[in-house]
Order: C-alpha cells, then structure tokens, then sequence
C-alpha cells in the first residue's frame, strides 16, 4: 500500500471504532481488522503510537460499556430484590396461617435479608371487612404476626422486624365480593431503614 | 325516676266533675305542687297520642319542632299534626279554652301547652281524657336560645314530657359519638349538630366508648407503631390533649370500654401471639391486669352488664367466631352463642343493653351482616332486626330500647336508629365522609 492510503486507512479505523461505537453502545467495538503491515513494509514509530493509541481507545471504550451494562444489571437485579422483599402475601378467610403461595413468596425474601443486614422491615397485617372492625385489629395483628415468625424461625433476626396491624382499615381495593375480599386479606412489607444494595 | 304522690281532696274531685260536664270548659294551671300522675298507663304496642300546641315567644316554634319531633323519635308516642287544627286550639288555648272532646276526636290521649318565661318555658299537659291539667312545670332555659346546649336543654324538656305521658322518660337529651373522617365526632341523638371532638393525629381514630358520667371518652388511634388506646376529657370544645395509656410498639390495642363505675378501662390488647382483655385503672398507674387467656386466639369487643359484674366479649377460641360471657375478672367463661362446628356466622360486637334484658350483636349472614339481639338470660334463639344492606356494630340508647348502628344501605356508610319492638329505622347522619362506630352516650339532663 502506499503511505498515505495505509494513513487513511489506519485513521478511518480509528474513527470509526471511537464514534461509531458511541452512536450504537450496544454495537461491539468492530475489531481492529487491519491488517499488521506487510513484513515488507516499516512502521516506524509514529505509526506504532498511532495504533497502541486506537487500541487502547477502544479498549476503554468497551471497558466502560462494560461498566454501564454491569451497573444496569446490578439495578435491575437490586429493583427485583427490593420488589421480592416488599411483595405482599395472602391469607385465607378468617385465617392466618402461611399458606403455599405466601411461604414461597417468603422463601424469596430471606435470602435478600440475609445479604443485605442493615435493612429492617415492617411488616402490617389487613383484613376484608367482613366481620367486627375491632376483631380485624386482632386479625390483622395475627396475620403481620405469622408473617413475622416464618422469616425468625428462618434465622432472621427478630429485631430487625416491626409489625402493625391496620385491620381493615386500609383496604387495597373496594368491593363486596371475594376478588375483593382476597386481595385485602393481606400483609404488606415496607422497608424502613437501609436500602437493597445486594441482590440476590 | 320521680316518686308520684297522689292527694285527693273532695274539692278537686267536684271541680273536675263539672269541668267533664262542660264543653270547652276553661282549664286554669293547676297548682305545680299537684304531682297526680296523667292517667294514662303505658302498654307496650301502643303509642297515646299527643297534640302539642304551638309556643308563642322567641325560639317558639323552634321548641314546638324539638318538642313533637323528640316525642315522634321516643316511639312511644303519636305526635298528632295538622296545621288548621293547630290555628283552632292555639286561638281557644289562648283564650283558656280546650276542646278537649275534639282532641279526643282526634286521637290525642295528652295535650302539650309551653309559654316562653323570662327563665325558661312553662310546661302544662293535660289528660284530654279528664279535661283537666296534671302536670305543670317550669323548666330553665339558660342556654343561649338554639345553641347546641339551648337544644339539649329543650331536648331534656321533651324527655320529661315523655315521662309524664308514658311513664318512661326519654332519650332526647343524649349525644352519639362516633368516628368519621378519621376523627371522632359527637352529635345530637336527632342528628343535629354534628362536632369533632378530637384533635387530628394518627392514622385513624375509631372505636369511641362514653365514661358512664359522660365527662370522658376513650378511643383508638391507629399509627405505624400499632395501635393505642386514648382518654379524653369530654370539655365542649373537646380538643384537649387525650391521655394515651401505655403500650409496647407494634403492639394491638383495641376496642376500650369504661366499666359501668366509671373506674376501669376495659380493653383488647395484643403483640405476637393473639390478643387478650386487660383491664386498667381509669386514673392511677397500677400496669393493667390480663382479664382473658385466650392462648394465641382473640378476645375482643368487650361490653359490660349494667352492675358491672359480667362481660360479653368476641373470641374466636373454639376455631369459631362467636360471643362468650364471663365475670368481670375474666373467670366462669362461658358461650353466649353456640359454636357449632362449620358455623360461619361470625358473631361480633356486642352491647348488653342498660337494662341488663339483652345483648345486641352483629352476624354474618349470607355475605351480609345483620343487627340481633339474645337474652343472656335464657339464650333463646337470637332476634333479628335488619335485613338490608351491611349493618354493625349496634349501641343501646339509655331506654335499653333503641339500637344506634353502621349501615350502609344508603350507598355509604352512616349511623341509623333502630327502634327494637317496632323495627322503624331512621338515618342519624349524612357525613360526607362516613360514619361509624356509633356510641350512645348516657342521658346529659334529668328534669
């Protein structure tokens, strides 16, 4: 090749590989396709330099994409964490024993737990409206209650779980029919010290 | 209640003889002291009619709508209406003449006369069927004329009258406290008049309960750290700052009620193994005594007898839900209501009525709950009182006869008034918000 077009070459390289990866982050940095120069030619000096320069560019550059595509993943895992432990759990009429669907929706949060140490919790306890308002207090405690000793049974630590009771005062949804009343037989779990910062 | 004295003299007797003889006869104000009871005798099932007539004077015809409305809301009586008969009588009363054989006619067993005083209203009823005045009186009114304190006083005025006529006084002058806009609130036992009487705070404030002298209420409040139980002072402007009795956080404290002495304050109480009645001194700082052992289930909702000596409270113990009657210090439980195995119907919230006759309580039927009543007594089988929509949560009025509860038949939930022997309803309040948890407050006023 001739000098100047092995310039141009080597600086279209150059350019593409900076600012058409900018254009599409998702795009993998297109490997340096050049070819080395032929054994019969030289690259002197300058010539190496440019090409350490391009290649170490495009090594930063995929190093930081890297970086955002890790730190958005390790968002995303920590938002599904912190939605797993905030999940709500059911309960059956008048009950409040741990059924299927709740103990597997409380399995999901001990591991977070057991990562993340400094987060306490709150766990509040609802009821439908049927029945006394007040027998609902007592419900509604029973249910934050069980809740509360499932994930102490599972090695949690008791004092990092408060429990309320809310009765049926704060229904998730009105209504006088069983799609209603299922929904509010509920307990709730809000974070109220510390944050997710291990996903699990 | 008022000792009658009878006093005959022959001389009364003729004068009364001869005022029968005569039509339109004139009628003077008798003697006050002349305390011969109104010969009427009051039979369950029927109401004496009663005429009253208009008042003359300021706020006259204010107290005439007070008066005859109060006597309709009792039951016990027949308010006799009609607005050209009312131009006939105030004319001839006015002249001291009383077609007592036309009121006859018309179905009034009593006629009601009030003059405004300078100290009050001047209260005359007559027997029409012995032509003659039997009762007179002359009550204070103090307050300034249709203040909310101007309305009871008249209202204690009307009760009175009904004492007189029937025999049972009335329940006019009472107020109902009840939660609303997470407030409480108080309003007069004819719907007028509705007031918070708490200062906002908390999540919620529910479940008001009257001191037996009415000088104090109790209520919950609900917040993040659980639930807790408050006294206040009931001072008129009300929003003084309540007494929170102690508890643990993320501790249930719930459903208070003041004993009939007015000294122990009765509650549910739980943490994380159920809840149990505790009760604690009103004033003084003994820590409260655990009344049920309920063992990991719930005793809630508790409601005295009238001595004092016995609870009705809720339990769901033997895996149902059902009423449970026990001596005040929690020992010689019982069930008031039978649990039967797969029985669903969910017996809550009951109140022993004054009289000691009844418990009302509320039960789930059919996706619905209804008001009832049983006697503690014998346990028959329980009465029921509605049928329409959700109702809870009943509260006896001091004459153990009439019902205060939460329905929610008109689209939202308010207070109504049951009468228990004859089932009328009447809507208590329309607040904007809702109204529940209704408490009957005992009689402010006793003439």
């Amino acid at each position: 090749m001739k000098r100047i077009h092995r310039g141009i070459v080597l600086a279209l390289i150059a350019v593409v590989g900076i600012s058409g990866c900018r254009r599409t982050p998702e795009t993998i940095v297109p490997a340096d396709t050049t070819p080395p120069p032929a054994p019969t030619e030289t690259c002197d000096a300058a010539c190496r330099q440019r090409l350490a320069d391009s290649a170490a560019a495009a090594e930063a550059e995929r190093a930081r994409l890297a970086a955002e595509a890790d730190a958005r993943n390790r968002a995303s895992a920590v938002a599904r964490a912190t939605a797993t432990l905030t999940s709500m759990i059911f309960f059956d009429y008048d009950a409040a024993e741990i059924r299927g669907d709740a103990k597997a929706a409380l399995d999901a949060k001990l591991p977070i737990l057991r990562a993340n140490s400094g987060i306490q919790i709150r766990i509040s306890g609802h009821a439908d409206e049927r029945g006394s308002d007040q027998y609902n207090d007592a419900l509604g405690q029973r249910r934050a209650a069980a809740a509360k000793r499932y994930l102490t049974d599972n090695g949690i630590d008791a004092a990092r779980i408060a429990i309320v009771s809310y009765g049926e005062q704060r229904p998730m949804t009105t209504g006088a029919d069983e799609s209603a009343w299922s929904r509010n037989r509920r307990a709730e779990f809000e974070i109220t010290a510390g944050t997710v910062t291990v996903p699990q | 209640m008022m000792r009658l004295s009878v006093r005959r003299s022959c001389a009364l007797a003729l004068v009364a003889a001869l005022a029968v003889l005569l039509r339109g006869t004139s009628a003077s104000a008798q003697d006050s002291s002349l305390t011969v009871r109104i010969g009427l005798t009051y039979a369950p099932g029927t109401k004496p009619g009663v005429l009253v007539l208009p008042v003359s004077g300021a706020n006259g015809d204010s107290i005439r709508a007070i008066l005859q409305r109060d006597l309709d809301y009792s039951d016990r009586a027949n308010v006799i209406a009609g607005e050209s008969l009312v131009m006939d009588t105030a004319s001839d009363a006015g002249r001291g003449r009383f077609n007592y054989p036309l009121y006859a006619r018309l179905g009034a067993a009593a006629l009601v006369q009030a003059t405004m005083t300078a100290t009050g209203l001047h209260v005359a009823v007559h027997d029409v069927r012995t032509q003659k005045v039997e009762r007179v009186k002359d009550f204070p009114l103090s307050a300034v004329g249709l203040s909310p304190e101007w309305r009871q006083q008249v209202h204690a005025i009307a009760d009175a009258i009904e004492f007189w006529v029937t025999g049972v006084r009335g329940i006019a002058a009472t107020r109902i406290l009840y939660q609303s806009a997470g407030r409480i609130w108080q309003v007069d036992s004819d719907g007028a008049n509705p007031a918070v009487v708490t200062a906002p705070g908390g999540l919620a404030q529910l479940y008001p309960a009257w001191h037996p002298k009415a000088t104090h209420f109790a209520y919950v409040v609900m917040t993040e750290e659980g639930t807790r139980v408050r006294i206040a002072e009931m001072n008129g402007n009300g929003l003084a700052s309540p007494r929170t009795l102690p508890a643990r956080n993320g501790s249930v404290n719930t459903s208070p009620i003041f004993s009939p002495d007015g000294q122990t304050i009765l509650y549910a109480h739980g943490m994380e193994n159920g809840t149990d009645l505790y009760a604690a001194p009103v004033s003084g700082t003994e820590a409260p005594r655990r009344v049920t052992v309920s063992r990991s289930m719930d005793a809630v909702s508790p409601s005295y007898s009238p001595d004092g000596r016995r609870i009705v409270f809720v339990t769901n113990r033997p895996g149902g839900l059902g009423l449970y009657i026990a001596d005040a210090d929690g020992t010689n439980a019982e069930a008031l209501t039978p649990f039967n195995f797969g029985d669903k119907s969910q017996r809550t919230d009951p109140s022993w009525s004054p009289d000691g006759r009844l418990v009302a309580f509320q039960a789930e039927m059919g996706g619905a709950a209804q008001i009832y009543s049983v006697s503690p007594r014998d346990r028959g089988s329980p009465k029921q009182y509605t049928s329409e929509g959700r109702n809870e949560d009943p509260s006896w009025s001091p004459d153990s006869r009439h019902l205060v509860f939460t329905s929610n038949r008109s689209g939202s939930w308010q207070l109504w008034v049951l009468d228990t022997e004859t089932g009328r309803v009447r809507q208590l309040t329309r607040a904007a918000s809702g109204a529940k948890a209704g408490a009957w407050s005992p009689r402010f006023m006793i003439h």
